[in-house]
């Protein structure tokens, strides 16, 4: 044993990246996942469709957030759609993959020939998380992408005029939907971390998807509500909508410094409870 | 399949660590309470390092500055040579108007009664852009601002929502205010006369800044206010002395007003009303960050953004006036200094409202937010709020202040007189 010790300990780098590369092929190779890309990628479609339809009607400032903008500009179709999405479409898809991830592999039966293998169970976790974490970066692309498709087709495309009502150069613009991608997906961490740690403390897959999507539905009821102003802060969604500073001249840091810590606040907290939980439990299925 | 069941030292590279088999726990309790104290002492320092964070910033420390009197610090603000200022405003007014009231049904009631008094109606052609409506935002809630200023003749205020903002962008004699939720602009163009007016119009709103409210509240001062000064503060990272405002006179609702004067300028950084009823401040308005550097000259450029729909506002402020007092005659002045009521009295009996279609809603709401009060005037209804009280008579005239109600049934038994 003290022979086999070292080989198990220090597995060379490459080995991890080939368990991340299996765990993107088991999320990414499933046909839900596909599904839910796809209906993530349709948001735009009816939010860019819709708009095009209204044109003449009333744009009286109602409605989701930078619409009135979508008809003089197709990247505001982008920030428009993310913002749509935000709230509960990709967190909803985030809490799926990782209420999934953990739970999944052992209502499947799965998740003991997975331990066998000499990865251990930190680093499969590390890898299950990280695999998470892609998809939060896919999905917010397929999304904005779709959206700037979409936006592109539909509606002319040009210079931008920032919600300070400062005008900045088309790839000014671009270079801000590129940042609010990023500002998205990175938001999404912090969900995916809880429901990384939901998914330790079960056998059942469907139980920890909905678990986690029913935290994500309850966390933002209590976002709503005035008197819970108290708390509010500390929820993970609370500063979700800050990626809009960036449409600002100058750009607001205050909320966007909030957002991610926020998000890095979580997943220490649940990455280090979903790693305290799954490496001392009993795996047996 | 066998259970695989690795060795003690190497428990983390998993296998299956089932209970049975070695007749004993496979993973010691002990280790396992060391592993959920990792996520605990996270959650646990994350909220030290919060509580701490804002407990520092609620005392901020109280710089030492040299002593100084009231009279040297009302000087200091009043000889304040700062032209250019840049930063963040935080500005949270809790006035306890019924939320009903906010709509602006009533605007015209309460319009020009009391220091803080609204002006009602939503004039200027209904554009969503349109100043008049957006500031009236800033009556409840809590908003942020960005502001910079060059002079009395450049300024630009943003009111910094969620995902959009709007901007105001006064440079020389234009004004243009963008909204991006609705994408609009209005755009006003003053000549000189004209400009003047619209300034003391100005006067009159909700102030924006510590400056704006600063003035306002001194307007006062006299023999019927106290000042002194309450220690120091630190307030958006200056160093500040506190001014203590109190009114004299029994009947003001108003219990105190705190100012944050910067020491080295004399610039107003923060401004806080607390009404007499106690609770957190109506008013306050302060500086989160603060420049006093000069704005760069392009803060004040403004180009129509395309697609944007443009409504061209009324050029003069007296024509604003007229409008906001529709149906109004006579604006009469009550009293002195603090306790100052407003009478204002409607033409032909009726309820004062913006536009004729509205006076029944008016009354309606009236009802509902209101009491009913007797004196020698006959019978009215009065509205109360944290700051100003507003008395209705059933004859039409409005008496309104920053005083308590038994001064306005005073004010309206000594009118009918």
């Amino acid at each position: 044993m003290s022979l086999a010790e070292p080989l198990v300990r220090n597995p060379s780098p490459l080995w991890s990246l080939g368990l991340l590369r299996s765990e993107l092929g088991t999320v990414f190779r499933r046909w839900r996942t596909l599904v839910l890309l796809g209906v993530l990628a349709t948001v735009p479609v009816l939010v860019g469709i819709a708009v095009k339809a209204q044109t003449h009607g009333d744009q009286g400032g109602h409605g989701p957030a930078f619409i009135a903008e979508v008809t003089n500009n197709g990247l505001f179709l982008v920030f428009t759609a993310l913002a749509v999405t935000l709230p509960f479409f990709l967190p909803m898809a985030i809490g799926v993959i990782a209420g999934d991830a953990i739970a999944g592999e052992a209502s499947a039966g799965t998740l003991r020939y997975l331990l066998v293998a000499p990865a251990g169970r930190t680093r499969l976790l590390l890898a299950k998380y990280a695999s998470v974490m892609v998809f939060c970066l896919v999905a917010t692309l397929v999304v904005a992408a779709s959206a700037l498709l979409v936006g592109a087709v539909l509606f002319p495309l040009g210079d931008v005029t920032l919600i300070s009502g400062v005008t900045v150069p088309f790839s000014d613009g671009l270079l801000r939907a590129a940042a609010i991608a990023g500002v998205v997906a990175v938001s999404l961490i912090g969900i995916a971390a809880l429901g990384l740690f939901i998914s330790t403390l079960t056998d059942s897959g469907i139980a920890a998807m909905a678990t986690t999507v029913g935290v994500l539905i309850t966390v933002q009821i209590m976002d709503g509500v005035p008197q819970l102003h108290a708390v509010q802060p500390l929820l993970f969604s609370h500063y979700w909508l800050s990626f809009a500073d960036l449409l600002r001249a100058p750009v607001m840091w205050d909320g966007l410094a909030k957002d991610l810590g926020l998000q890095a606040l979580y997943t220490a907290v649940f990455g280090s409870a979903a790693w305290a939980r799954f490496t001392t439990r009993d795996i047996t299925a | 399949m066998a259970p695989i069941q690795p060795p003690q030292a190497e428990r983390d590279f998993g296998g299956y660590a089932g209970f049975e088999g070695d007749g004993g726990d496979a993973f010691p309790r002990s280790r396992k309470v060391v592993r959920y104290g990792v996520p605990v002492a996270i959650a646990g320092v994350a909220a030290a390092t919060i509580g701490l964070g804002t407990a520092l910033a609620s005392t901020g420390g109280s710089p030492s500055l040299p002593n100084i009197t009231a009279e040297q610090l009302l000087d200091k603000i009043a000889t304040s040579k700062v032209q250019t200022v840049s930063g963040s405003v935080q500005v949270t007014t809790d006035l306890g108007l019924p939320d009903g009231l906010l709509n602006g049904a009533v605007g015209g009631a309460t319009g020009g009664g009391g220091p803080f008094g609204q002006h009602g109606g939503k004039g200027g052609g209904g554009s969503t852009a349109d100043p008049q409506a957006k500031l009236t935002e800033l009556i409840s809630g809590t908003h942020t601002l960005r502001v910079a200023a060059d002079g009395p003749d450049r300024q630009r205020v943003s009111i910094v929502d969620n995902t959009a903002e709007y901007t105001v962008v006064h440079n020389g004699d234009q004004m243009w205010a963008y909204d991006s939720a609705s994408n609009s602009v209005y755009h006003q163009t003053a000549d000189k006369g004209a400009q003047r007016g619209h300034r003391t119009h100005r006067d009159e709103q909700l102030p924006a800044t510590p400056q704006e409210a600063v003035r306002q509240a001194l307007k006062n001062v006299g023999p019927t206010t106290s000042v002194t000064v309450d220690g120091t503060a630190r307030v958006a990272g200056q160093q500040a002395y506190k001014l203590l405002v109190k009114p004299k006179q029994a009947d003001s609702t108003i219990d105190s007003i705190r100012v944050a004067v910067d020491a080295a300028n004399g610039v107003p950084l923060r401004f806080t009303l607390t009404p007499k009823g106690g609770g957190a401040a109506a008013v306050d308005i302060g500086y989160t960050k603060v420049n006093f550097g000069k704005p760069a000259a392009s803060t004040f450029d403004f180009s129509v953004p395309r697609g944007a729909k443009v409504t061209e506002g009324k050029d003069n402020g007296e024509d604003r006036g007229a409008q906001d007092h529709g149906g109004l005659s006579g604006l009469n002045v009550i009293g002195k200094d603090w306790n100052s009521i407003a009478e204002l009295k409607s033409e032909g009996g009726q309820l004062p409202s913006g536009k004729g279609g509205q006076s029944e809603s008016v009354q309606g709401l009236l009802g509902s937010f209101g009491h009913r009060v007797k004196g020698s005037f006959g019978t009215g209804t009065v509205i109360n709020t944290r700051l100003v009280n507003v008395l209705i008579t059933d004859k039409g005239a409005v008496f309104a202040g920053a005083v308590n109600q038994n001064a306005l049934v005073k004010a309206a038994n000594s009118a009918a007189n």
